[in-house]
């Protein structure tokens, strides 16, 4: 009895289900365009990834390929090469560096911004500080060529002071330090917008209580602004941490010279030269697959510690 | 609001010694700040416009001294470049109308909670966001579709980012109310019915957010240009820019000139090019910021 009883109840769920897609087939015609995307653009693509475990000939297609033997051979031949170890090592150094210097700036800014009670002012530094961001890297890359340059106005005005001419751009010690302060150039003022908007959530009540108690303005911020936005920061530090792998490449292509390739030369460039220039398909997949691999754990192992201690999740 | 502000200025807020120092130096230091970011731009654009013989000596530049023109009548007769141009407006107003076309249909129905499978759904976007199939596998897609080396490579992998459409989603979510759609389902309306005559309507910030950074993104886009497009007169701006600048291929002709005219009009190009093709963005987002600011709160909201 209890079993049909049960059985009627699936069916008429399963009734209830299909009623209730078919009365929203409207809204499955909405999504039609971004689903197609979806399946061209990133899934099709995803399943092009067995070309990593596969000796692939263009003209074959990817089905009538042969499988790689072994089926790792390619990943084999990425981690037997000297320049895995420098593109892995190359890429992590790259991205933490990354990570360390330029992850604070956005709040330190949008901290001290928030202080400014002026409001003719504060509208003007930070439409200021969003401009770079709307620049290209190609465009980024260009300015930094033509200021830095061997007879550019930074060098003019380092011989000036008695110095001597750095070829900023093209030896490789100045490689990261450029990269990353053109990275900071490009985006504190954006990434500063997500704090900003934190502060200005933040009640006016815990002002007035701290102003009360005699809460100085450093205080302030010390016991007030930062602890109330630290969701916002930890959120997005999860975020960033899931990037670490997928560091900007164009901009590392960009800025490479035949000199600094020995710093410059990343995971993403190396997948780029070897597959594109020269056609290694399927060995550029296994790196590529690699790469994405690493980034994906990073990124899971962040959320599931962030989960663990805060209780903050972006999935 | 207001009146609560006052208050708490005039009655609990003693500025003490400290205070006014701290105000001090916070003030001085943004506004170097904002003069560092400000004024490369700046130096670019007034070095496009001054003799470079004063460029090359290497002094700061507040205005054009002995204004030259010569580097804007050269850069014209680069076809290279003016050809760039029109591509980059052609791919960036496909780019924007195409996904606006993907974008604001699929948040539409991705906000509505009765969506069946709508989790589902919503994590096949989001996956993509952390793992994709790279650079490889992408190009042989757009091989495979038959979209290599025309306008179409460069517009449809680009066609939803994942990012605008949650950022999209969160703000149907928060500006359609459910009572709105419950009402209008009992007069008889269809989904179709509330997106269009309803739901596009009210969203006109979203919309002008969207194409906000659809256009930016197109405009800049470089990478794939380069991957996805074989003809040097199909490249958009950002690839011509980096042939002319970055990798050098600039000649300022043969016209019997000296070698040091030659190089000073050279030197002046790179400036002028730069100029030319950071400029519009430049110039239109202070009056766009308003829905870009929006765009990144919304998203915020939920991330």
């Amino acid at each position: 009895m209890q079993k049909i009883l049960k059985q009627s109840n699936q069916s008429k769920n399963i009734k209830f289900r299909i009623y209730q897609v078919v009365k929203s087939y409207q809204l499955y015609i909405l999504l039609i365009p971004a689903l197609i995307w979806l399946a061209l653009f990133c899934y099709y693509p995803m399943y092009g990834l067995v070309i990593a475990f596969k000796d692939f000939k263009i003209r074959r297609g990817i089905l009538n390929s042969p499988w790689a033997n072994p089926i790792f051979k390619f990943f084999e031949q990425f981690f037997s090469t000297s320049i895995a170890k420098t593109v892995i090592v190359n890429t992590l150094l790259l991205s933490a560096y990354q990570l360390l210097f330029t992850f604070w700036v956005p709040i330190v800014f949008a901290l001290l911004l928030n202080q400014i009670k002026r409001p003719m002012l504060k509208k003007t530094i930070q439409t200021v500080s969003y401009a770079p961001y709307f620049l290209s890297n190609v465009v980024l890359v260009s300015v930094i060529s033509v200021l830095f340059s061997a007879n550019g106005i930074i060098n003019n005005i380092i011989v000036e002071n008695g110095g001597t001419v750095k070829l900023f751009t093209s030896q490789a010690q100045y490689f990261r330090p450029m990269y990353i302060g053109s990275t900071i150039y490009q985006t504190m003022g954006f990434n500063a917008i997500i704090y900003i908007a934190a502060l200005t959530n933040i009640s006016p009540e815990y002002y007035e209580a701290a102003m009360i108690d005699g809460a100085s303005k450093l205080k302030r911020i010390l016991y007030i602004d930062i602890p109330l936005i630290m969701p916002t920061v930890i959120l997005m530090f999860i975020l960033s941490l899931g990037n670490i792998m997928t560091i900007g490449y164009e901009k590392a292509y960009l800025m490479q010279s035949p000199a600094n390739t020995t710093v410059s030369e990343i995971i993403s460039t190396h997948v780029y030269k070897v597959g594109l220039q020269s056609a290694q398909y399927s060995y550029a997949t296994a790196v590529g697959l690699f790469n994405s691999v690493v980034n994906f754990i990073i990124l899971f192992l962040a959320n599931l510690l962030s989960k663990k201690t805060a209780d903050i999740s972006i999935f | 609001m207001k009146k609560r502000n006052f208050l708490l200025k005039h009655s609990y807020e003693r500025r003490t010694t400290s205070d006014m120092v701290f105000d001090a130096i916070n003030h001085i230091f943004l506004i170097i700040v904002c003069l560092l970011i400000f004024y490369p731009l700046y130096y670019v654009l007034i070095a496009s416009l001054t003799d470079p013989t004063v460029v090359n000596t290497g002094k700061l530049l507040f205005y054009p001294e002995n204004l030259y023109l010569e580097g804007y009548k050269r850069a014209l007769e680069y076809p290279s470049l003016t050809n760039g141009y029109v591509n980059t407006i052609q791919y960036t107003l496909m780019s924007v109308v195409v996904s606006l076309f993907t974008t604001i249909p699929a948040a539409y129905a991705l906000s509505r909670k009765d969506l069946p499978g709508r989790k589902t759904i919503m994590f096949l976007f989001t996956f993509t966001m952390f793992f994709s199939g790279g650079i490889i596998p992408m190009f042989l897609t757009i091989k495979s579709l038959n979209i290599y080396n025309t306008s179409w490579a460069l517009v449809l992998p680009a066609a939803v980012s994942v990012y605008n459409l949650i950022v999209c989603r969160s703000f149907f979510e928060s500006a359609l109310p459910i009572e709105i759609l419950e009402a209008s389902k009992i007069d008889g309306c269809s989904d179709f019915a509330f997106f269009f005559r309803i739901a596009l309507p009210l969203s006109s910030t979203i919309i002008a957010v969207m194409a906000l950074f659809y256009a930016t993104s197109m405009w800049n886009t470089f990478f794939n240009a380069l991957m996805f497009l074989q003809d040097d007169n199909k490249m958009p701006l950002q690839v011509v820019l980096r042939n002319l600048v970055l990798s050098n291929q600039l000649s300022a002709g043969s016209s019997g000139a000296e070698i040091a005219e030659r190089r000073k009009i050279i030197d002046q190009l790179k400036y002028v090019i730069i100029t030319v093709a950071a400029l519009p963005l430049i110039a239109i987002y202070p009056f766009l910021q308003r829905f870009f600011v929006a765009g990144v709160t919304i998203g915020a909201v939920k991330g």
